[in-house]
């Protein structure tokens, strides 16, 4: 059985597939990467990609452009993390509840959506027309790399966008002045406010920037990994994203090893599953049993980190009470 | 005196908070151009508010601010760094994480091509302030990885890179060593010369004759008066403060020390970079006597206090109370023992903010008989130890339930000693017992600590505040680099100057005089 894994992972044909699973955990890695750098938790990524899936294939829909639909997503997803921002930042809700409320609206408030623009209830198959969909890419003299070439060519154009983000996403946040204002302001808001920052202000930017990078990894879902948009499918992606951004340490280059590393675990799940011996349910849950597992090893490593910092939280606590 | 003489005229300010507390009443305030002016006041005096005003942090609540002769309405930091004015935080408003250079621009980058960070740049500016001001920093180090005096020396370069020529430095010396100290003040005679014009809020009466022009003294939210610092004495000012005579020595009858309490032999401790943090550490404290514990502040003290109370594990060693052993015991267990704490930090160790001054006082208690009945609590006993305890230890507030948080930190730490005393304990480990809180509750805190001593407590005391250990211990150690440097049986006789040569490693006392401190065994 172990010889039938083995052959299956040593395959040009997995190492595709890697690569186009982990393409929508990553965008919103990168989404909870520049949020968490601001100090702002977008618990939220998961309802962001559900709505913005669904209103990526309905702007396509009704322009017939898939391009439209991409940038109609990102203007859905920015609106939905603000939406959040002012309910956390400005109304002083907790983050946290802001975001759970947006989830909430992803999972039922869709179906609603749906059946109200379209009349469908469930799913938007009938819909989808080939011109909806985000193309693929051949890449020219890449592609004809045996090996590389079958893994790394022929992906959407927004798996190619994603990882052009990590390096984007390390470029603003490291390059940029807008960058070095967010990491303050993550880090010591207070520090960022006593010489004129807009606190606010940044952590809008970075919300905002936040629900543009999940909407393009919900815009992946519904415009070319499924196809057409359903009911469960995001499924839980959102939440292993928030698991990959916390394993990566935070950052985009490590949080895209992890979301690589949840990419080759649901991978492994889906072509286990057609294998025999195995039970498809069980399966099913190897990328959920991956992130549990990477986040408690990410957090042991972390506790005594925390336990040794906590004399550094003394500044900050006072500076809060005074 | 013509008005023009003055940079900052702050008229009648008064503040009222949304919660009803009056922390300012007419407030006058001003400084001339040029000075360093000490602003001066118990905690809860109103200075920190009166600060944050002239700072943009707080509005008013009345009176005007007038700066450089114009009226100004100071409703943000930003519009304060823009009339001049720069805010040296005592805790300091850093970010860990960048660099010394980041730290300096934030919030003003430079920039190339309109959309990246010229760091270079940012790296120059730090270099070409830091020179013209001679405060000497490492641009590329980040601020998590520099010491103390150096993260000040930003604090202040980031108030003059903004252009700021009227400094707040609040509390600035609080968290530095002498030798910074000395530095810090060379420093800012050197900004006077060029023209900059100081306030300088400070509790440490030698510090502001050294140093300040002129002072004003605030007490309960109101202005005592401006003073010429050379026509006004110590005492004076002492008076001033707290409107009575401070007596700064503690009456206390000579130590009869019996059986040992705490017993620590050979501990040993290295910290996650690899730097042995307490080295070889052996000593008693016995029944009935206060053992001091000095040093300069990161030779150890603070390790040894966390291993005592299990907030860290030794590499090796003993540590036992009257026999038991303490060393990664829970908490309850080492409170079951008798062994009360005063944390040096007593906003995360020593109480909950948030809640109320009853729930904090009997928290270490609340699982005791006397306060159940059944599964619920006993709440008439409660509020009655409660309203004894707020009476005993005269902790100023409404009532019991006010919040913790809401009091000022004579009052807080009177609330964690409140508790800590009130245990019966046998052993007191009191580390920093009265670090930044008012002459009051220093005197007061500092009495009761005596008085259980004498009524058979053994008590450990670490104190970088040299008076304090000098004035309450029977016997002394001094620390450096994480060993006993010296121990004295008696600290009658005992100057500063020889606490300073073993304090600063000049001087070493050899084992055996070192041993002395073991009683027994």
């Amino acid at each position: 059985m172990l010889e039938q894994i083995l052959s299956m992972v040593f395959t040009t044909s997995f190492g595709y597939s890697i690569i186009r699973i982990t393409s929508p955990i990553l965008f919103a890695a990168l989404a909870a990467v520049v949020a968490e750098k601001a100090g702002v938790t977008n618990i939220g990524l998961e309802g962001i990609m559900m709505i913005s899936a669904l209103f990526g294939v309905l702007f396509a829909y009704w322009t017939s452009y898939w391009w439209v639909g991409v940038i109609g997503a990102m203007v859905v997803g920015v609106i939905l993390a603000l939406i959040i921002g002012i309910f956390a930042l400005k109304l002083k809700t907790d983050i946290i509840l802001a975001g759970i409320a947006i989830n909430l609206v992803g999972s039922g408030g869709t179906i609603f959506l749906l059946y109200l623009f379209t009349g469908l209830k469930g799913n938007t198959a009938s819909l989808t027309t080939p011109s909806m969909l985000t193309p693929k890419l051949n890449i020219p003299i890449l592609e004809s790399i045996p090996v590389i070439g079958p893994i790394f060519s022929g992906h959407s154009i927004l798996t190619y966008v994603a990882f052009l983000l990590v390096f984007l996403v390390w470029v603003l946040l490291y390059k940029t002045a807008l960058g070095l204002q967010i990491r303050a302001v993550g880090e010591n808001s207070h520090a960022a406010d006593s010489v004129g920052v807009s606190v606010l202000k940044i952590q809008y930017i970075a919300l905002g920037i936040s629900g543009a990078l999940s909407g393009l990894g919900g815009a992946y879902m519904s415009m070319y990994y499924s196809q057409s948009w359903n009911t469960g499918i995001v499924a839980g992606r959102g939440f292993i994203a928030l698991a990959a951004q916390a394993m990566g340490q935070g950052e985009p280059l490590g949080s895209m090893f992890a979301s690589l590393l949840f990419g080759f675990a649901s991978a492994l799940g889906n072509k286990m599953e057609g294998m025999q011996g195995f039970s498809s349910f069980l399966v099913a849950a190897v990328p959920y049993a991956v992130t549990i597992i990477g986040l408690v090893l990410y957090a042991s490593t972390q506790v005594r980190r925390v336990k040794k910092s906590r004399f550094m939280e003394k500044g900050k606590k006072e500076a809060e009470k005074s | 005196m013509a008005d023009n003489e003055y940079v900052v005229q702050m008229k009648g300010i008064t503040k009222v908070y949304p919660n009803g507390i009056a922390a300012n009443q007419g407030v006058d305030f001003n400084v001339k151009k040029g000075e360093i002016h000490a602003l001066m006041g118990e905690n809860g005096a109103g200075k920190s508010t009166l600060m944050k005003m002239l700072f943009g942090l707080e509005q008013p609540t009345e009176g005007t601010i007038t700066v450089n002769g114009e009226e100004v309405s100071l409703t943000s930091p930003t519009v304060a760094i823009s009339k001049g004015i720069g805010m040296v935080h005592q805790h300091f408003m850093l970010v860990p994480n960048l660099t010394v250079a980041e730290n300096i621009v934030l919030g003003m980058e430079p920039k190339k091509n309109n959309l990246f960070m010229d760091y270079k740049k940012a790296v120059e500016i730090t270099e070409e302030y830091a020179k013209k001001y001679n405060l000497q920093v490492d641009p590329d180090a980040k601020v998590r990885d520099i010491p103390v005096g150096m993260k000040q020396k930003v604090e202040i370069l980031k108030a003059l890179v903004r252009g700021a020529k009227i400094l707040i430095l609040d509390e600035p010396t609080a968290v530095l060593t002498t030798q910074e100290t000395e530095e810090l003040f060379k420093e800012l005679i050197h900004l006077k010369e060029q023209g900059y014009t100081m306030v300088f809020i400070s509790h440490k009466l030698h510090e502001i004759k050294q140093i300040t022009d002129r002072l004003t003294i605030m007490r309960g939210g109101k202005s005592m008066g401006v003073y010429n610092t050379a026509d006004i004495s110590k005492e004076e000012i002492s008076r001033l403060m707290v409107g009575r005579d401070v007596i700064l020595t503690v009456e206390k009858e000579q130590a009869q020390p019996t059986d040992v309490v705490l017993r620590v032999r050979d501990l040993e401790y290295t910290n996650e970079w690899k730097k042995k943090m307490i080295n070889h550490m052996s000593f008693d404290v016995r029944k009935g006597e206060i053992l001091g514990i000095a040093g300069v502040e990161g030779n150890g003290q603070r390790e040894l206090v966390d291993m005592l109370f299990n907030l860290n594990m030794p590499d090796s060693g003993v540590a036992k109370v009257n026999g038991h052993n303490i060393l990664g015991e829970s908490q309850r267990k080492i409170r079951d023992l008798g062994v009360s704490l005063i944390p040096e930090d007593r906003m995360t160790f020593g109480m909950a903010g948030a809640a109320s001054i009853e729930e904090n006082l009997i928290s270490d208690r609340c699982a005791q008989k006397r306060y159940n009945n059944g599964p619920l609590f006993n709440m008439k006993k409660i509020h009655e130890d409660s309203d004894k305890l707020i009476e005993e230890y005269k902790v100023l507030c409404k009532n019991r339930t006010q919040k913790v948080g809401m009091l000022s930190g004579g009052n807080i730490q009177k609330v964690v000693v409140a508790r800590e005393f009130s245990a019966e304990p046998v052993l007191i480990i009191a580390d920093q017992p009265t670090r930044g809180i008012d002459v009051g509750a220093t005197e007061f805190i500092r009495k009761k600590l005596v008085e259980l001593s004498r009524e058979g407590a053994a008590v450990l005391l670490v104190s970088a505040d040299l008076n304090e250990v000098m004035e309450l211990s029977d016997s002394l150690i001094i620390m450096y680099n994480g060993q006993i440097a010296a121990y004295f049986e008696d600290t009658k006789d005992l100057t500063d100057t020889v606490m300073g040569e073993y304090m600063l490693g000049l001087k070493q006392q050899s084992p055996e005089e070192v041993r002395r401190v073991q009683h027994g065994e």
